[in-house]
Formats: C-alpha cells, structure tokens, sequence
C-alpha cells in the first residue's frame, strides 16, 4: 500500500505515484474482474439451481430428442412431412415456413411501402392524406391485433367451401382459404423456370457491361428493357418450343372441401396480410423520408444537365434515396421477420409454434427457447452482416 | 389614364376565379394535370363505392345496446358485444365488487399522464409524484392494507394488466437501459463486450422467445420452493427486453453529444461519475425523450404478445367474451373497440412525441 506519498529530493517535479484506487488504468481493471464475476456468478446460481429443477422434474437434457419421433401433424408443409417423422424434420417444416411467410412478406412489403410512401408525397392532396392516414391508424394498431383481425375475418365472414365466393373463373375464396387453379405439372415450367435464371444473370451481366460502356463512351444502353424483354421473350418461347400446354389444374368442390389447385390457408393469408400491412406503414415513412433527403439543387441540376424525368428519378434521386433509406429499410424487414414468430396465436405452424409443440411435448424448454433463439440471432447477424458490408461500399467520398 | 398596365390598374384586377378560393383549390390540389385528375376520379368513385355501405353497417343498421338475440336480427354491426361485456373486457378476472380498484388506479394515471404533458410541470417534484402514484396503483390493485382484500396478481387482467406492464416495464427498464449504454460506450473492453452481447442478443430475437423463456425456462432457473407468478415473470421479460432498445436510444443521445462537454467536464476535474451525472447525462437524456416516447409506445404495443403466453391483458379478455358462442360472431365488431382504444392512446404518444421533437430542438 502507497498510502503515503513517497518524498524523493525532486518532489516538487514529478507527480507522486498515485494509490491504486485513484489509478484510471488498474482501477479500469478491477471493475472489470469485478463485473466479470458478478455475471459468472449469476449464471453459476442459475445454471445449478437448473441443474437440480432438472434433475428432480427429471427431465433429459441435450438435443438428443431432435431424432426421436413427432408424432404430431403439421397442416402446411413445404416439404413431404408426416407424424412420423423426427422432431429435427418437424423444426425444419417450421423454419421453412417461417422462411416462406418472411420471404414473401418482405417482397410485398417494400412493394406496398414504396407505393404508399411516394402516394404520401403526391401532389394530389385527397391521395397524400389517403396515405397519410394510412401510415398512422397501421402504425398505431398492434400487429397482434391485426393478425386477430385478419384471421376473424377470414374465419367467419367467409362462407363455407359449398357457398365459396367465386370472384373469377377457378378462384374461390371461402373459410378454408384462397383456392385457385395452376397450370398442370409439365416439363416445359421446370425448362421455363430454369430459362428465367438464364435470363436474369444475363441481364446482369448486362446491366455491368452496359455501365461500363457507358463509363467508357457515354453512350446509353437501354439495359432495363432489354432485360425486362429477355426474362419475359425467353421462357414465353421456352413455352412455345414444348407445344404450348395449355392444361390447368382446376380446383374442384368434393364433399366439404376443395380438391386440386392451390390452397392459400386462412393462417398463411392472415399472417400474410398482417405483416405486410403493418410493416408497410413504417416501410412507407422510410421510404418517404429518403426521397425528401434528396435536396431540390439536386433535381434542378440534373435537368438543367438535360435529363429526362425518368433518368432523374433513375440516376440522380433513387440513388442517393437509397443511401438513406436502405438501413432503416432492412431492419424493418427484420422486425417483419421477427414478428412471423407471432404466427403461433392464429395457429400457421411457423418456427416458433412447432418449438412450442416440442416444448410441451418433451418438455425441454431450455433447449426449444435456446432453438429459437438460435435461429433468429443467425437472421438477424447475418442481415447485419450485409448491412456492415453495404454501409462501406456505400459510404459517401468526403473530399 | 389611358394606359391600362400602370399600377393603379393592376391592383384593382382581381386574381381569375380559377386560381383561389375553393375552385382555385381543388384546381391546384386534385385536377392540377390529367394524371392527378384521374387519381382524383378513382379514389372518389371507390369512396362512393365504400363509405355509404360501410356507414350504414355501422351506424344506421347497427345496434349499440341490446342482447345477443336481437343483435342477431340486424344486418349492421353489433355493437352491443362491447357495452354487454364491459366490465370483463376492461378488467377481466378482477373480482366484480373489487373493480373500482383498478378502475381508480387508471383514473389516477390519466390524471398523472395528462400532468405531465405540460413541459412546465417537468421538475423533480414530478419524478416524484410519479414514483408516489407507481407505489398507490400497485397497492390499490395488490390490496392488503387499509383493509382492502388482497387480489393476487393471476387476478390482474384486462385494461390495468396491459397499462401496467407498459408502464411498470418502461420505468424500470429505463436505468438499465442508461447503465447499459454507458456501459457500451465505456474504454473498458470487458464490460463493453457484455453491454454490446446483452444488447444485440436481446435485439435479434422477438418478444415471444423471451416471454416463452418467462413462461417455461424461468421457473427451472429459480431454486426449489420459490416461484414467482407468471405476470411478473412476464414483466420481468419485457423489462429485460426493452431494457436493450432504451439502452439504443440513449446512446444515440450519448454520441450526439459533442466532444467538448467530455472534454469541458474532464478539465473542470470532474471524476466520471460527476461528469456523466452533472454534464453529459442531463444533456443527452433531454436529447433522447421523443425516441424514448417511441420505445413506450412499442412496449405498449408489444404488451398485446403475453396473449400467446395466457396472461389475460386487454386483447386475451376479448378473446375470451368472443369464445362465448353468443358472441362469437360479432369479432370485427369487438376488434374495431379495442383498434380505435390502442389507436387513441398510441395515436397520443406518437403525436406528442413529435410535438416534444419540434419543442426540444433548439436548432443550431
């Protein structure tokens, strides 16, 4: 202990050696053993407390259950699944149809936002108060509710299948859900699916080569049409070289329910809609937001350049809007993605509600939340990845 | 004068009927190019479509209070579901004598919240009576003294329940929150890898994987013969839950500072704990209050989720009177009350934060 400062012939000159209390660095050291042992010691106590709740409940630990059986059924799976199968399968139907609500969710979303967004900032006053009005009674509505009220509608103010509105030709809509008919399974859509991707990097790559030309000559290439053309001409004449079949897969009324065709559920439709109506209200403001950042000199330069009105919106404000709106954006899309878990209150079997099968059904609720967990965090870090990674290609060049 | 263009002239034409007035208006506002005119013709010939049915399902065909048996007469919408069952609705399980309770303990937080809202009233004295009213609306529901019957929190529902794990989540996530930024703007790399862990954790993952942790995993956590009911285990899941996004907010408060308070409040030879109590903290925190409106109304919103653990908050007891088979088809009707009373109490924060916004900024 240097409680005293020590006295050397040059005192006056050089700072006396500070107690260890009043030093920054080793003081720095000691709140963070201190706190380090404070966390390690709350988990300690939980983790044995747990320990010995599990051990007297005598309930198994580890993910050894993800191989024995279900035994329960999943009303909507994207891939072949049966009560049979093992938990892992029943969590991976689950994952998947989170993927799927999410995926389409997300399309629709920054579609409808970017719509409602740009009708907020119309000139035409009755249409940018529609929006308005819009934004704020989805944004002041809990998304909880809305998926309640989705589903209620759905449920019980659509007939039964036997009176099914029929709105047009092969559609039906009723309590159990969209039905509508689909071109019967044939060789030419897998050709035309696979044209399509043929397609679309082609036009990638023309979209680069396109830019460099112009880069390099000035010239203009007129890449979206052209590209547009290609991912529509290709798979059209993909179609026409396998004789043009013709043949639907018509949904037809059987007894109580609908045979052939695709059914849309109730659950997948009120989630659906839900999500997409809430997020796009906020989607909407980002959106509108971003387009306001792009000061008017901006615009006013780019036509006094000579620019069309569609090359301003093209080259001169959708990229600089971006810049502003593509962060918020992404992490309302992650809120989208986190509130699918919601699905498990109106029953589609998303993630979340088939852990909580499992749950209930082994008991091992440790594990199942851990599950969860587990998988939304790789969402949202991966999303955060790409976020980090686009932030520094985008960043402005200060000079 | 013979000359028409000279200035006396002028300032006796008045502008073309075209341009002001409510012509002038609807010229520049809905008909000002032939696109805007034809979005302008859509969207009333969908209102004509829309409204006149819509009005008459709701207020002409309706009935507002009347049993189930007539309202299954009516083409309109049953309003009556709300009024008939009320008293479940706003305060659910709580007993029936006892519910002036609850009732006296919104009525005092009304009061308290419309207080508050005047900037003038914002001084420590305010703190303070909100600290006295948390303290008289927990025991006015809790009971147990001056005579008042113990209702045990599993009674808590309805209304009260939902205002309360708001309420009661925002106050005490709010310094966790302050403590865990501070933590992940503080030099020390240990206690900012745990502030930074803690925060991101809690961000990536949704509501329901906490309030699930509540329901099934914390119960294992406790030791043998203590439990702890499951609406404060719900509170303490939207405590720790919001605690992370208020934790957000104020380090944006933290970073908007300039370097120069950390810089000043260093050569006054302030010690940490000074310069954030007496500089930094005052200063970012008063930056941070409008987004801090808006955490709450998330929580608030977000409190409508323990339905999926069966807590019975505001949206549960509607469930509940809607699985009554009397009425179990007029939900639309009881979906629209409880939008229009989330609507009015989010519709208030919302607005009055932006309010705050335009006040607070004192613009350099």
């Amino acid at each position: 202990m240097q409680s005293e400062p020590s006295i050397t012939p040059d005192a006056g000159l050089q700072p006396s050696a500070a107690p260890f209390w009043r030093d920054p660095a080793k003081r720095a050291i000691v709140f963070q053993v201190a706190a380090l042992l404070l966390v390690a010691s709350v988990c300690y106590y939980l983790f044995t407390n747990t320990q010995a709740n599990l051990e007297r409940q005598s309930i198994a630990t580890g993910f050894g259950f993800l191989e024995t059986e279900a035994g329960f059924e999943i009303g909507e799976a994207m891939v072949d699944y049966s009560a049979a199968d093992s938990y892992a399968d029943a969590l991976l139907v689950g994952a998947l149809n989170t993927i799927k609500v999410s995926f389409i969710g997300v399309i629709l979303t920054v579609i409808l936002g970017t719509f409602i967004g740009i009708a907020r900032l119309s000139s035409n006053w009755l249409v940018a108060r529609l929006a308005a009005g819009y934004i704020e009674v989805m944004q002041n509505i809990p998304v909880l509710l809305q998926l309640f009220f989705w589903y209620a509608i759905f449920y019980e103010t659509f007939p039964s299948p036997r009176q099914a509105l029929n709105p047009f030709n092969g559609v039906f809509l009723c309590n159990r859900g969209l039905i509508f008919a689909v071109p019967e399974a044939h060789a030419a859509h897998t050709a035309m699916g696979w044209v399509l991707l043929i397609a679309l990097v082609a036009g990638w790559g023309l979209n680069r080569w396109g830019r460099r030309r112009q880069a390099l000559t000035g010239q203009i290439f007129p890449i979206i049409r052209v590209t547009l053309a290609l991912c529509l001409g290709l798979p059209l004449l993909t179609w026409l070289f396998y004789g043009a079949p013709t043949a639907m897969n018509v949904p037809e009324l059987q007894s109580f329910n609908f045979k052939g065709g695709i059914t849309i559920s109730p659950e997948f439709s009120a989630l659906l809609l839900g999500l997409v109506f809430y997020t796009a209200a906020f989607v909407a403001e980002i959106v509108r937001a971003g387009i306001q950042s792009v000061s008017r000199g901006q615009i006013e330069a780019a036509m006094s350049v000579g620019l069309r009105p569609g090359q301003v919106l093209h080259l001169v404000i959708f990229p600089q809007a971006l810049r502003v709106i593509i962060p918020p954006l992404t992490s309302q899309l992650l809120n989208l993605t986190k509130n699918s878990s919601l699905a498990i209150a109106i029953g589609y079997a998303d993630f979340v509600a088939v852990t909580n099968t499992t749950i209930n059904q082994t008991g091992q609720a440790i594990e199942g939340v851990a599950l969860i967990m587990l998988v939304y965090l790789s969402f949202s870090l991966s999303t955060s990845l790409f976020m980090n990674i686009y932030n520094k290609k985008m960043v402005l060049v200060e000079r | 004068m013979s000359n028409p263009t000279t200035k006396a002239t002028r300032e006796f034409l008045k502008p073309p009927v075209t341009e002001v007035g409510v012509i002038g208006w609807l010229r520049s506002n809905l008909f000002n190019n032939w696109y805007n005119s034809l979005l302008t013709v859509i969207v009333m010939l969908l209102f004509w479509q829309l409204i006149p049915p819509a009005f008459s399902w709701a207020f002409v065909n309706s009935v507002w209070n009347t049993s189930a048996e007539v309202c299954r007469e009516t083409d309109g919408a049953c309003w009556s579901v709300i009024p008939q069952n009320i008293n479940f609705i706003f305060f659910g399980f709580f007993p029936e004598d006892q519910q002036w309770r609850p009732g006296l303990a919104m009525v005092l937080l009304i009061a308290l919240v419309v207080y508050s809202k005047n900037r003038n009233h914002w001084k420590k004295s305010l703190g303070i009576y909100w600290l006295i009213n948390l303290v008289v609306m927990a025991s006015l529901m809790y009971g147990g003294i001056f005579g008042l019957p113990v209702v045990e929190t599993d009674q808590w529902s309805g209304l009260p329940l939902t205002f309360m794990l708001a309420l009661f989540g925002i106050v005490a996530a709010y310094p966790i929150g302050v403590i865990l930024a501070l933590g992940r703007q503080s030099k020390m790399p240990a206690i900012k890898t745990l502030c930074v862990v803690y925060i991101e954790m809690i961000r990536g993952v949704p509501l329901i994987s906490l309030l699930f942790m509540s329901s099934v995993m914390f119960p294992l956590f406790l030791p043998d013969g203590v439990t702890l009911d499951k609406v404060l285990r719900a509170q303490a899941a939207i405590i720790l839950f919001s605690a992370a996004y208020v934790a957000e907010v104020v380090r944006g408060g933290l970073q908007a500072m300039s370097r120069g308070q950390f810089e000043a409040a260093d050569s006054l030879g302030l010690n940490y704990n000074q310069s954030m109590r007496l500089i930094i903290l005052p200063q970012a925190l008063k930056i941070v209050i409008p987004p801090t409106v808006g955490v709450l109304l998330s929580v608030f919103k977000d409190t409508s989720l323990v339905v999926i653990i069966a807590l019975y908050d505001v949206l549960k007891t509607t469930k509940v009177t809607l699985s009554n088979p009397k009425w179990t088809s007029y939900s639309t009707e009881a979906y629209i009350f409880l939008a229009v009373l989330y609507f009015i109490c989010c519709y208030a924060m919302s607005s009055y934060s932006r309010k705050l916004e335009k006040e607070l900024h004192t613009g350099h």
